[in-house]
């Protein structure tokens, strides 16, 4: 079966003193039906890797095959087959929901009535409100109406819920569930971590151009060694500290991490680490001024790889 | 569902639930075409002001001032020496009689050559004093004012040029702009819509606002100044449509690549301001020196102004077409052209 997205050895280089290198060779597949998602901190090279699969920045290397169809020979094809959410798309403030759906739907040859676009992202009672008059989440919603009215096989949304309050995230997450039941394909991309492990089926993770991690975030979270972390917090005022060593010889302790006072461990069986984990900070006369366990995330799996956090901003 | 058809749509929308642009673009000219409208309104020159020396002869200087103050045209006072030279280097009188008894004639004028109402004073004053002088009557002096060469009859033609000019530089060139940098532009151009749609909503909303536009003007001039199309109707529109087409063929131009507003805010006025200038819409554009003429003859503006006044003002029919067509073709053209090979779409 053709892949919705298949990317090969794509590179991005913005010209400048030194040259920008967005993207360097980045290989992607997307399957049909699956929801995708791009994860990175900002600066990553996600909206870049995006905007060449949406065929709006050309590739300075690579390959691209959308649907089994290619930018350059099929354009229109493509276009008509894909919808797009963008970043930080402004739609014009004295226009209706619905003329601004209906706008967008009269570019495609089939499609959804606006109307039907407009309950999928749930916006009817706002149909005749004037853009300017919509909240942040209500004109992302929008936003995402505009790229399903053409009744895409291939979505695209790129940081939908970026600088949402949660309950309008939550909203935007139903949403992009109900495209993903009707079988249409969905990449997303995102730093946030929660949405990542949420929303997508298979995730990659991208680091100053590169795929660095790939896989679905149960599979992901697994790799970095264990689904549990300790996070144990060092009293600034205490003199003495566990080892490294020490610390990675705990049973079942399958990684360790200093950050300043705060110490991560990964673990398969917390039950068993803890215990040990307690002997040794008393043993060692270390002063403790917090425990904390919890279930590994993606985030851990960015840190992990990198040694840098998501948002570091 | 048709596309075109959509966006046009859109761009009414956009422009007519935006009460300050109305304003700005409909209800700014009125006011502008009012306001010049009465400052320059047809009022007969007043009259001037000319001043008696008395200090050098009472008798003469009183026969002289009874002589003057006859002419209707004049407003005659009397003054010592000093107050008199200080009331025309300030202008507060226009020209002075000196009386010269003994001497023939026995007066003598002093004026400011270079200043017109001066020496308007001059000839009013030399006019009446000879008229008294001879025993002939003066023949009857009929004032005639015709529409057609007043100044708001040149001004209504320059206006709806400078109309047409700011519609489609502000016009297509700010909205294209805008929409650039709401990323709008960008978005379009990841649906299937067809470029040329694009083009043409803008070209095609842009045509109804200026009809609009030109019909508002045209009706105010009328209702409030009396002036008229006396020329062939058909030609005055062919005008202002191939104008606003040039126009908005600039303003795309002008727009087409900028990625801020303060670009194209002063590409736009790099381009208006010399023309609202050079280009014969408050004063007729033959008063630059002739070393220049060639290139203000060639400006978009000066060749619409020109024919609006000549099918307006002096009756012109079909003949006055070929030349303005000509330049407006070329400007339209070359930068429709051109804004559609250059044009960025992010």
């Amino acid at each position: 079966m053709t892949p919705a997205i298949r990317v090969r050895g794509l590179v991005k280089t913005y010209p400048a003193r030194p040259p920008v290198e967005a993207v360097r060779s980045l290989d992607l597949e997307v399957r049909v039906g699956e929801c995708f998602g791009l994860l990175g901190p900002n600066g990553a090279g996600k909206t870049t890797t995006l905007e060449i699969i949406e065929g709006l920045l050309d590739p300075t290397a690579g390959e691209v095959e959308v649907l089994g169809l290619k930018w350059g020979t099929n354009d229109t094809e493509i276009r008509s087959k894909i919808g797009i959410s963008l970043q930080e798309t402004r739609l014009s403030d004295k226009l209706t929901v619905r003329e601004t759906v209906t706008l967008f739907r009269s570019f495609y040859a089939t499609g959804l009535t606006p109307d039907e676009a407009i309950a999928c992202v749930s916006l009817e009672e706002k149909a005749r409100s004037y853009v300017d008059k919509l909240s942040g989440g209500q004109r992302q919603r929008l936003a995402v109406a505009t790229a399903l009215v053409g009744d895409p096989e291939l979505l695209f949304l790129d940081e939908p819920t970026t600088g949402l309050d949660p309950q309008s995230r939550r909203q935007l997450w139903d949403v992009i569930r109900a495209i993903k039941e009707r079988g249409r394909t969905v990449i997303v991309t995102t730093h946030y971590m929660d949405e990542a492990e949420r929303l997508c089926d298979r995730v990659a993770v991208i680091d100053q151009g590169k795929v660095i991690a790939l896989g679905t975030p149960a599979e992901l979270i697994a790799q970095v060694g264990g689904e549990h972390v300790i996070d144990l917090d060092i009293d600034p005022a205490s003199g003495a500290r566990p080892s490294a060593a020490d610390l990675a010889a705990l049973p079942t302790v399958n990684s360790v991490r200093e950050d300043g006072d705060r110490i991560t461990l990964t673990a398969g069986e917390p039950h068993r680490a803890l215990p040990a984990l307690l002997d040794l900070v008393r043993a060692a006369g270390v002063k403790i001024a917090g425990l904390t366990t919890r279930t590994a995330t993606l985030e851990d799996v960015f840190v992990t790889l990198t040694g840098r956090h998501l948002r570091s901003d | 569902m048709n596309p075109l058809w959509h966006l046009t749509l859109a761009r009414f929308r956009e422009f007519y639930r935006e009460p300050a642009a109305l304003f700005w673009v409909y209800g700014f000219p009125l006011i502008l075409a009012f306001v010049l409208g009465l400052a320059f309104s047809e009022k007969p020159v007043p009259a001037s002001n000319v001043d008696v020396v008395l200090d050098l002869n009472l008798e003469v200087a009183e026969s002289l001032r009874a002589k003057l103050a006859n002419d209707p045209a004049l407003k005659v006072a009397v003054n010592d020496e000093a107050t008199c030279l200080k009331r025309l280097r300030t202008s507060k009188t226009d020209a002075i009689v000196v009386p010269r008894p003994g001497s023939t004639p026995d007066h003598e004028y002093l004026f400011d050559a270079t200043r017109s109402e001066s020496v308007l004073a001059r000839n009013a004053a030399d006019r009446a004093l000879l008229r008294a002088a001879s025993q002939a009557p003066a023949p009857i002096e009929t004032p005639v004012t015709e529409p057609g060469g007043r100044y708001i009859d040149f001004l209504i033609p320059g206006l709806l040029g400078m109309n047409l000019l700011g519609g489609g530089l502000f016009g297509v060139g700010f909205a294209v702009g805008d929409m650039r940098v709401r990323k709008l532009l960008k978005r379009f151009q990841a649906t299937p819509m067809r470029r040329t749609d694009f083009m043409l909503s803008l070209m095609l909303s842009r045509l109804v606002f200026t009809l609009i536009d030109i019909a508002l003007l045209l009706g105010f001039a009328y209702l409030a100044f009396g002036v008229r199309v006396r020329g062939n109707p058909v030609v005055f529109a062919v005008l202002v449509a191939t104008g606003g087409a040039c126009f908005a063929g600039i303003g795309l131009l002008l727009g087409s690549r900028a990625r801020t507003m303060e670009t194209i805010a002063g590409l736009v006025n790099a381009v208006m301001l010399p023309m609202y200038v050079l280009s014969g819409v408050f004063f007729s554009a033959s008063r630059f020196p002739e070393e220049m003429q060639w290139f203000v003859q060639a400006l978009p503006l000066t060749a619409l102004n020109d024919a609006l006044r000549a099918v307006m003002n002096d009756g012109a029919s079909w003949e006055t077409l070929p030349y303005p067509m000509l330049i407006l073709g070329l400007w339209g053209t070359i930068s429709f052209a051109l804004a559609l090979r250059i044009f960025r779409w992010r």
